[in-house]
């Protein structure tokens, strides 16, 4: 989480900043998801589910399946955002021939 | 639980809309237009319908699906709620009313997407005041941040270049919601916002709920562009073309301060922000150096859209001190003064726009003999003007009057004096601007003798798409500040906590 | 950016991978239910098989089986399902995507209509997915021939 943070603060390029974002973004996913996990659980799958079954589920023995869910929304957001990214690159990239922060800002200020 | 199906109306139909808008402008673009503006108008009256029910009948409740609430999602709509409901769609409507002729100005073959990207936009706006979920929230947050960096990035020559810069700091902001949103399931198991108040208050001494709320309000203020954390805004939104700016420029920043207050006051209890940490203190001197950083910077700037953006981070500065006073007056004056804002803003650069669309340079040197080309404009923004600096009735100075009441109770003077310096500083930078528009003689009038049949009527207003919409804004910053009183006692009032 | 890249080892092989690969997709979409997959990850594999046959011929080659045109009316297409679903049962008289309303339509009973509901919306993201993953990359990788686009 700190490396893609610093990655996109500090660094100087572009595609430098945006491979941060991703790495912060990926880093919250993987951290909700270790949260649901527990001590010998199994997954959070029923064998042999299909058709009427009348059976009591112990709800302990099972990981959380919750945050997963929750991340597949996150997961998506992640891939929308990197795609605007990566056209803003490219409309940046076309304007200034240069993907780095302080060309750009030097040539902006001319 | 009623049985209402506006809640969801307002959310489906723009959502619906902003694709079939796609389908529609393959097969007949002209239609496009008046599509948004129905949609748009929809979700205007739901919402009036919204804020009609929730004053008689009290809190609404719509589960979505059918699930109980924590299981499922729930929106709940209160009268905090049904209040930004309104502005946002409103302010909205109208816009969208007024975007046609800038739009087909600036990007002719792009409308159609431009208006999809518009209906996405409003729709996550409407999303996160509506929803009565944590991670709800953050769903329609990001939808309305990606939105609105893609309609950020076709504007001017820096635009792509700011709005990748908005990126960076917006998606910092929403993941650093996400944290706290994680935290806090780790802590209660739920992510409903009702169902959060009620387990929280047993866990207060905890780390984690700690952390949890400082990633929630440093989050909620890079999206809300309080003083620190605003660097993105002024490039974003000059460089952004005069139709996004006057869309998410009024909004956006708004919606933030409600997403602030809902954390503060109804997920997490007043007092904690009070006693436990204080977390209200820090807020309100930082929203003390971000009005007189705003009104200071603002009067450097040449460019007058870039000025309005420094006036808006002041504006945000209003808010925050009246959220972080802490006390009934406080709360009040920054409620009322979301309202008050959006109107304004959303009038002033609109006004922006239609200077810019009549190829009027935004400089405002170049102001020169305005009034006599854009009369009506100028009327609207000369009330505006006097909305912002706070004199009456325009609706500036009621929010003002309960911000300095608050600041009064809670016994900070420097707060009373910071709101009546930067009244001042609001002053001298709209009264530079007036001035120039309508008192500096023209080039041409300066030694020129009376003609006689001087025409009486140059007037080279702006088209009557965009003129109504500004008109009605400025009117409505008048009779809403007439009516600030009833607007209290009906629908704030019920808003503020009950502890307070 | 994308130039034909004439080899016929990749090329071979990608022309028999690909059907797999979307059979694989639509195979993860429709156990959503049961195991692990779903309409965003079945999506994303259809989206994937589309790239894998632009990486290895040439766009043109996927424009002639998947233009422009096509591609955007999935993407609507896809939306038009998932949100006609929850339209759909909000006019059958429950909330929005509550899918036990639609046995009004469907010859099942409500709990079984859930379980059809969620399907449904699954395969309109999936369709979805797949359509924005291609736009995606088609706008990325076929810019320098849209100069000031």
């Amino acid at each position: 989480m700190m490396i893609g943070f610093y990655a996109m603060i500090g660094k100087n390029n572009l595609v430098k900043k945006l491979i941060g974002m991703n790495i912060f973004q990926t880093s919250i996913i993987l951290f909700f998801i270790s949260t649901g996990s527990k001590k010998g659980a199994t997954i959070p799958i029923v064998a042999d589910g299909h058709g009427v079954v009348h059976r009591t589920i112990e709800a302990i023995q099972y990981m959380n399946p919750l945050p997963h869910v929750l991340m597949l929304t996150a997961i998506v957001v992640m891939v929308s955002t990197f795609g605007v990214a990566l056209a803003l690159l490219l409309m940046i990239y076309r304007r200034y021939q240069t993907l780095e922060e302080d060309e750009i800002l030097a040539l902006r200020r001319k | 639980m009623t049985a209402s199906p506006f809640p969801i109306l307002i959310i489906v139909v723009p959502l619906i809309s902003a694709f079939l808008i796609i389908l529609l402008g393959w097969l007949k673009k002209n239609l496009c237009y008046p599509f948004m503006v129905a949609a748009l108008a929809v979700s205007a009256l739901s919402s009036l319908a919204i804020l009609q029910e929730v004053i008689h009948h009290g809190i609404l409740h719509y589960h979505l699906g059918n699930w109980d609430p924590p299981w499922g999602i729930e929106y709940v709509i209160d009268p905090l709620n049904a209040f930004v409901l309104v502005i946002v769609s409103v302010i909205s409507l109208l816009i969208a009313i007024a975007s046609k002729k800038m739009v087909e100005r600036e990007f002719p073959h792009k409308v159609v997407f431009f208006y999809c990207l518009f209906l996405l936009q409003v729709t996550g706006l409407l999303g996160i005041v509506v929803t009565g979920d944590v991670f709800n929230l953050y769903v329609f947050l990001e939808i309305a941040s990606l939105a609105g960096y893609a309609l950020i990035a076709i504007g001017e020559d820096g635009a792509p270049f700011a709005s990748f810069n908005y990126m960076i700091y917006g998606t910092i902001g929403a993941c650093f919601y996400l944290l706290s949103v994680g935290y806090l399931y780790i802590v209660t198991g739920s992510l409903n916002m009702a169902d959060l108040s009620r387990l929280l208050p047993d866990l207060y001494s905890s780390k984690v709920v700690l952390m949890a709320f400082a990633f929630f309000v440093v989050g909620v203020a890079i999206k809300m562009a309080l003083f620190p954390l605003h660097v993105w805004l002024p490039d974003a939104y000059t460089y952004a073309p005069s139709s996004v700016t006057s869309l998410v420029a009024p909004l956006t920043t708004k919606v933030g301060a409600y997403v602030l207050i809902r954390i503060m006051y109804t997920v997490f209890e007043p007092n904690f922000s009070k006693v436990a940490i204080p977390a209200a203190t820090i807020l309100s001197w930082v929203a003390f150096f971000a009005i007189l950083f705003g009104c200071i910077l603002a009067l450097g700037q040449k460019d007058l859209k870039r000025m309005l953006v420094y006036v808006l981070i002041a504006e945000v500065g209003y808010i925050a001190l009246g959220v972080g006073l802490g006390n009934r007056n406080g709360l009040t004056g920054a409620i009322l003064h979301i309202m008050n804002d959006a109107l304004m803003m959303a009038c002033l650069f609109l006004i922006v726009g239609a200077i810019t669309y009549k190829g009027w340079p935004r400089q405002i040197d170049r102001f020169i003999g305005l009034h006599k080309k854009m009369p009506v404009t100028m009327a609207a923004f000369v009330i505006s003007a006097l909305s912002v600096i706070g004199i009456p009735p325009a609706c500036g100075f009621f929010s003002k009057w309960y911000l300095v009441l608050g600041a009064i109770d809670a016994k900070q003077w420097l707060f009373v004096a910071v709101l009546l310096v930067s009244s001042l500083l609001n002053a001298i930078l709209f009264f530079r601007v007036i001035e120039r528009a309508y008192f500096e003689p023209g080039a041409n009038e300066r030694n020129v003798q009376p003609v006689k049949n001087k025409a009486k009527f140059i007037w080279d207003e702006a088209p009557l798409s965009m003129l109504i919409p500004t008109v009605l804004l400025a009117a409505g910053i008048l009779s809403v500040g007439l009516l600030s009183g009833t607007i209290i006692s009906e629908v704030i009032q019920f808003a503020l906590p009950a502890s307070f | 950016m994308i130039a034909a890249f004439e080899d016929v080892i990749i090329q071979t092989i990608c022309r028999i991978l690909i059907p797999f690969i979307q059979l694989y997709g639509l195979y993860v979409i429709a156990h959503g239910h049961y195991s692990p997959g779903g309409g965003f990850q079945g999506g994303v594999i259809l989206g994937a098989s589309f790239i894998l046959l632009c990486l290895s011929y040439d766009i043109q080659e996927m424009k002639k089986r998947l233009s422009q045109q096509a591609n955007i009316i999935f993407f609507s297409v896809g939306l038009i399902i998932y949100s006609g679903i929850g339209v759909l049962c909000l006019l059958l008289g429950g909330k929005y995507l509550d899918y036990s309303w639609l046995h009004h339509i469907l010859p099942v009973d409500p709990v079984e209509a859930r379980s059809m509901g969620i399907f449904g919306i699954e395969v309109g993201v999936g369709i979805t997915v797949m359509a924005v993953m291609i736009s995606i990359f088609l706008d990325l990788a076929s810019e320098e021939k849209q100069r000031g686009s």
